[in-house]
């Protein structure tokens, strides 16, 4: 045998233990998930020599921005943020990015692939797939290398979609930013092994274990600030394909015999306008987000049009470098 | 499975009532116990195909009881179930009466766990210390086990430097207390010197401070595991070079028998002595899963190679004390008139190695340096002569050359040392030996076709026959130097050509 644990005092009353049983001493599941997101961001920050934070303004960048706002406090994160602007977000996300690094202080980055601005790439003449390819992917491949970062945290989780289910927490990834589900390293305990070679970085997760339910929950118990479109208000859309489309400025595209139509909506999840659909909602109050959320049996992606775009996507978009 | 487990603090094992206990059951719940998981649900599915029959789980659950009961699990519970119907999984099934226990989701629901590190000593390892001013120094880190509150003394593991904390700082206000799991700041009332990597434990229960324990392995990689050989040991915040010097045993996972090994393979269990370069702070696993944890990672590549899980400190190093010596390196320095250096030639069998050493060492002594060649083959007569060509004894063999090598360079001499040294990871452990800037690495490239042409011992013309088994270049591996200090290419050059591009390169050694 190898040398298993000694029998010790477990069946035996224990007093320390007995006065543990108390309630203060039970840890909610949300404190236990903050608290392995700080450890996550704590440990980036002093491991890595160059680290970023990709914040893409959505509910989840929200809630990873806040627990690196704990993380350090009193001191601000060592860390600046980059924002990849495609320049079809919506413009309440601009406005509320801008406003937001303004209050709590911190550098913001934003990158544009020029080359693709100036080629005209766009959602509506172009199809999900190259426009995201373009705009995002490349666009973030050359943003991390322009300023030679070698981590950058992302909001994704494990639950949005079957391929980041594989993803671990440190995705490990090659100097020109391949993602290969096969040679990634084992997570034991809290021990993250953040060694690179030259050239290669990491992509951290550190909200990988949280659900959308623990998001919400979370931004309502911490009082978290939000883009005002996930709440709902009568809103300018078109229907295409089956999927409400908002009409965000006058660069949209019309399809012979759409018309638009003031529906009460809301987003459950943000990105580019013209590739992201709303859903038909009263929820006008993070309560009521939360009530419809628990009860929704779709994925809060199905409402992104780049995942469908051709079978496998989102893995493909990985290994070629998306977050 | 053990990635798993190591973050779990409760298991479901999964029976089929129709099969029975199987050697995957026992084999899952050995994994279990090692990795300190002590809750345990024995659920007995698909019993709707055996009439709910109640003999049959009593069967199952006194077989497992039989097997287990020295697995130290604080809880075993088993439930029979079935998952399709969903009996006893919500709700109390109708077909079972005579089962009084609780449902797998109610056990779920109920179980305390996690209360084990609450009730242990207080351990924290600093993560990061937190400077925002000079009026404020905090120590960022998760409390591994215990509680803490203002007021507490605390001690700096490694140092035994000691404080008081006089706040518990978070974004949403100081707190009263603190308990494992938390992630917070402690503010300390004295300027201690503490960093990155440091333990912070209750002054009344220390961890463990030393360099050896023996540990349990579970190795993850396609590379086997080489005693001997120089990898990095992660351990709390902390990642120190080591490696293991003994494997004592590894575990036929199926019957638990222990099994002598030279290596361990993917997957493998074991049981091995590890020395670490530094002291760390550590636990025992079963006292601790987050002090007593630890992850070894390759050198070269940076892949995670195994988990270890500590199960005692090693005492032997504490009584052998370094001599303190009265002649020092600087003194030996002055009266050679030169500094120590150690000369490493790597490269394949009669790529020319010995052949520019030897000139190079002739040079070096008519400018009245004092030196000393180190040769593979001399070596291998004697000190090393119990040695073989396996990876695992190529590893050993380099390791007692370099320490020789460290040995002579403290002495002031000019090491030559001239072997294939065919792995990065050893000749990267002989240069962390010694100061930086006395390694230098001759890279002698000649390409393997040269090499074979030239065969002056006739090696090659066997290799090739298939007469000599492990034969660098050939049958067993050889990684060239990404960045040594002499690149050598032999096939333009005459050895004395070779030779004079290394002596150039020395100047800087000599007052």
């Amino acid at each position: 045998m190898l040398d298993l644990p000694r029998p010790r005092e477990w069946f035996k009353p224990d007093p320390v233990k007995h006065i543990l049983h108390h309630s203060s001493y039970r840890r909610t599941h949300l404190r236990q998930l903050e608290d392995e997101s700080i450890e996550i961001i704590r440990e980036v920050a002093a491991e890595f020599r160059n680290p970023v934070m990709l914040y893409s303004i959505g509910k989840d960048s929200a809630v990873m921005l806040h627990l690196a706002m704990k993380a350090f406090y009193p001191s601000i994160p060592p860390f600046p943020l980059m924002h990849i602007d495609t320049t079809w977000k919506f413009r309440e996300m601009i406005a509320f990015r801008d406003a937001t690094a303004k209050r709590l202080g911190l550098k913001l980055l934003t990158y544009t692939n020029e080359e693709g601005v100036a080629a005209g790439i766009n959602p509506f003449d172009y199809g999900a797939s190259t426009y995201t390819g373009i705009m995002k992917t490349d666009a973030l491949k050359a943003a991390l290398n322009k300023y030679g970062f070698d981590a950058a945290f992302g909001g994704a989780r494990r639950d949005e979609e079957k391929s980041r289910a594989k993803e671990r927490i440190f995705s490990f990834r090659t100097a020109n930013h391949g993602w290969d589900p096969k040679a990634q390293r084992p997570e034991l305990w809290r021990l993250f092994n953040t060694r690179i070679a030259p050239g290669e970085s990491i992509r951290v997760f550190p909200l990988s274990n949280w659900t959308e339910a623990d998001i919400w929950q979370y931004i309502e118990q911490e009082n978290i600030p939000i883009v005002p479109l996930y709440y709902a208000a009568v809103r300018p859309v078109v229907e295409r394909n089956g999927q409400l489309i908002m009409v965000d400025d006058d660069r949209f595209k019309f399809l012979p015999g759409e018309v638009v139509q003031q529906k009460m909506v809301r987003f459950r999840t943000l990105g580019c306008y013209p590739l992201t659909a709303a859903v038909e909602s009263d929820a006008d109050t993070l309560g009521k987000i939360v009530d419809e959320m628990l009860a929704a049996r779709t994925s809060e992606r199905s409402g992104r049009l780049i995942d469908h775009d051709e079978s496998g996507a989102m893995e493909k978009k990985k290994r070629e470098g998306y977050f | 499975m053990v990635t798993g487990a190591s973050g779990a603090e409760l298991a479901i094992l999964l029976v089929d009532a129709r099969r029975g206990i199987q050697v995957q059951t026992r084999r899952h719940a050995f994994i279990c116990a090692m990795l300190g998981i002590r809750h345990v649900v024995l659920a007995v599915n698909k019993i709707d195909l055996l009439s709910y029959s109640q003999t049959v789980f009593e069967t199952i659950k006194s077989e497992f009881a039989a097997f287990s009961g020295h697995f130290n699990f604080h809880s075993i519970t088993a439930i029979p179930l079935s998952a399709r119907y969903g009996d006893n999984v919500a709700a109390h099934s109708a077909h079972m009466p005579w089962y009084h226990g609780t449902t797998l989701l109610g056990h779920l629901e109920n179980i305390e766990t996690g209360v084990d590190l609450i009730a242990a000593p207080f351990r924290m390892a600093v993560q990061w210390v937190n400077r925002p001013n000079l009026d404020f120094r905090g120590f960022s880190g998760t409390i591994a086990s215990g509680i803490v509150r203002p007021g507490d003394r605390l001690t700096v593991a490694a140092s035994g430097a000691g404080s008081t904390v006089t706040r518990i700082v978070t974004m949403d206000g100081d707190r009263p207390e603190a308990i494992a799991g938390d992630a917070v700041t402690l503010v300390l009332a004295d300027e201690i010197d503490a960093s990155r990597g440091d333990v912070f434990a209750a002054p009344t229960d220390l961890p463990d401070v030393g360099e050896q324990f023996t540990a349990d392995l579970v190795w993850m990689s396609d590379t086997p595991l080489l005693p001997g050989r120089a990898y990095l040991f992660r351990v709390g915040t902390r990642t120190v070079s080591g490696s293991v010097t003994k494997l004592k045993y590894k575990v036929d996972i199926n019957n638990f028998d222990h099994i002598a090994a030279d290596d361990l393979g993917l997957n493998e269990i074991g049981h091995a002595n590890i020395s670490l370069s530094a002291a760390v702070a550590f636990d025992a696993y079963d006292d601790n899963r987050r002090t007593g944890s630890f992850i070894i990672i390759d050198r070269v590549s940076n892949a995670t190679l195994a988990a270890g899980m500590i199960r005692h400190g090693l005492r032997r190093a504490t009584n052998v004390h370094r001599q303190i010596l009265t002649v020092d390196r600087a003194a030996r320095q002055k009266i050679n008139g030169h500094k120590p250096a150690i000369l490493w030639f790597t490269g394949l069998s009669g790529s020319g190695k010995s052949t520019i050493a030897n000139i190079v060492e002739a040079r070096l002594a008519g400018r009245g340096a004092h030196t000393y060649m180190l040769d593979g083959d001399n070596i291998r007569h004697g000190l090393n002569r119990d040695l073989g060509f396996t990876d695992a004894d190529r590893v050993e063999n380099i390791r007692r050359v370099a320490e020789v090598a460290k040995l002579f360079a403290d002495a002031g001499l000019i090491v030559l040392v001239s072997f294939i040294s065919p792995f990065r990871a050893e000749r990267q452990m002989a240069r962390e030996l010694v100061e930086a800037g006395q390694f230098y690495e001759v890279f002698v490239d000649t390409p393997i076709e040269l090499c074979r042409q030239r065969d002056p011992k006739g090696l090659y013309k066997k290799a090739d026959a298939g007469k000599i088994a492990n034969f660098t270049g050939i049958s067993s591996p050889y990684e060239p130097p990404a960045n040594p200090e002499f690149w050598v290419e032999t096939s333009d050059k005459t050895p004395e050509e070779a030779a004079n591009i290394v002596v150039d390169g020395l100047n800087a050694l000599f007052y």
